[in-house]
């Protein structure tokens, strides 16, 4: 089984990544990256990441998280998140990270925060 | 169980990371320690390897990680050996600094400064770095 599994829905223009796994150094991290990445070729720049199924996440899936922001901003687009699990929000607060994404209990008001 | 040790030595290749977690996750539960503690000791346990098989031993495979670790009483002692050229820790930058906060990279110190008590680096008289880390509960 993979490490991170991915599956990708549309919710209007809102992209939603379903995430389920680890986003760990080597292939979870890469699975988010070249999922981001495609995303933006593809033009689709308003990306929901759903991370309710990622029990755990390291220093270079947080790192990815930064990367995929950043590269989606950098395009004109908006990244968000989605439930959290209580240690990511844990983690992002540790890092001082909360202060940077935008993340939503719901999805409706994920959706909602899409301009 | 209050006094045990066990040693793993990796290949320095970033599968094997897991071999380490997975590894860590069994010693903390013989070692008695608190559900609560298991996830951040094994996020110092996969933060402290990576660090020693990328940035010590630069992913070169025919240089190993040894991972050491110890159960005295109420402590957890990890101890994580590299074979690489050292390393100043004080060279990295506060991740928290709003002036990192967007970097990619540079965290995995942090966190294991953030989950365990101890972090104490120290230079191999035989070469690399190890690093040693204690959490007590």
């Amino acid at each position: 089984m993979a490490e991170l599994n991915i599956r990708e829905r549309q919710a209007g223009d809102v992209t939603v990544l379903d995430m389920d796994g680890r986003i760990t150094i080597g292939e979870g991290s890469v699975a988010l990256r070249s999922a981001v990445r495609r995303l933006l070729e593809e033009g689709k720049k308003k990306i929901l990441l759903n991370l309710a199924g990622v029990g755990y996440i390291d220093s270079s899936g947080i790192g990815e998280l930064v990367s995929s922001y950043t590269a989606i901003n950098k395009e004109g687009g908006q990244l968000k998140l989605l439930s959290l699990t209580q240690k990511l929000q844990d983690l992002l607060t540790i890092t001082k990270l909360l202060t940077v994404f935008d993340a939503y209990d719901t999805e409706a008001e994920a959706l909602t925060a899409f301009k | 169980m209050t006094e045990q040790t066990t040693r793993l030595v990796l290949p320095s290749h970033i599968e094997a990371v897991a071999d380490a977690a997975a590894a860590v996750t069994g010693f903390i539960r013989d070692c008695g320690a608190p559900d609560t503690a298991a996830f951040g000791i094994e996020m110092a346990v996969r933060e402290a390897v990576t660090n020693a098989m990328v940035h010590g031993n630069q992913e070169d495979e025919a240089k190993s990680v040894e991972v050491v670790f110890n159960c005295h009483g109420n402590e957890l002692e990890v101890e994580v050996r590299d074979q690489g050229e050292g390393f100043n820790p004080a060279n990295v930058p506060d991740p928290t600094d709003p002036a990192n906060l967007m970097k990619t990279s540079g965290r995995g110190i942090f966190l294991m400064r953030t989950f365990m008590d101890d972090v104490e680096y120290v230079h191999r008289p035989e070469g690399g770095t190890a690093v040693r880390m204690t959490k007590r509960f």
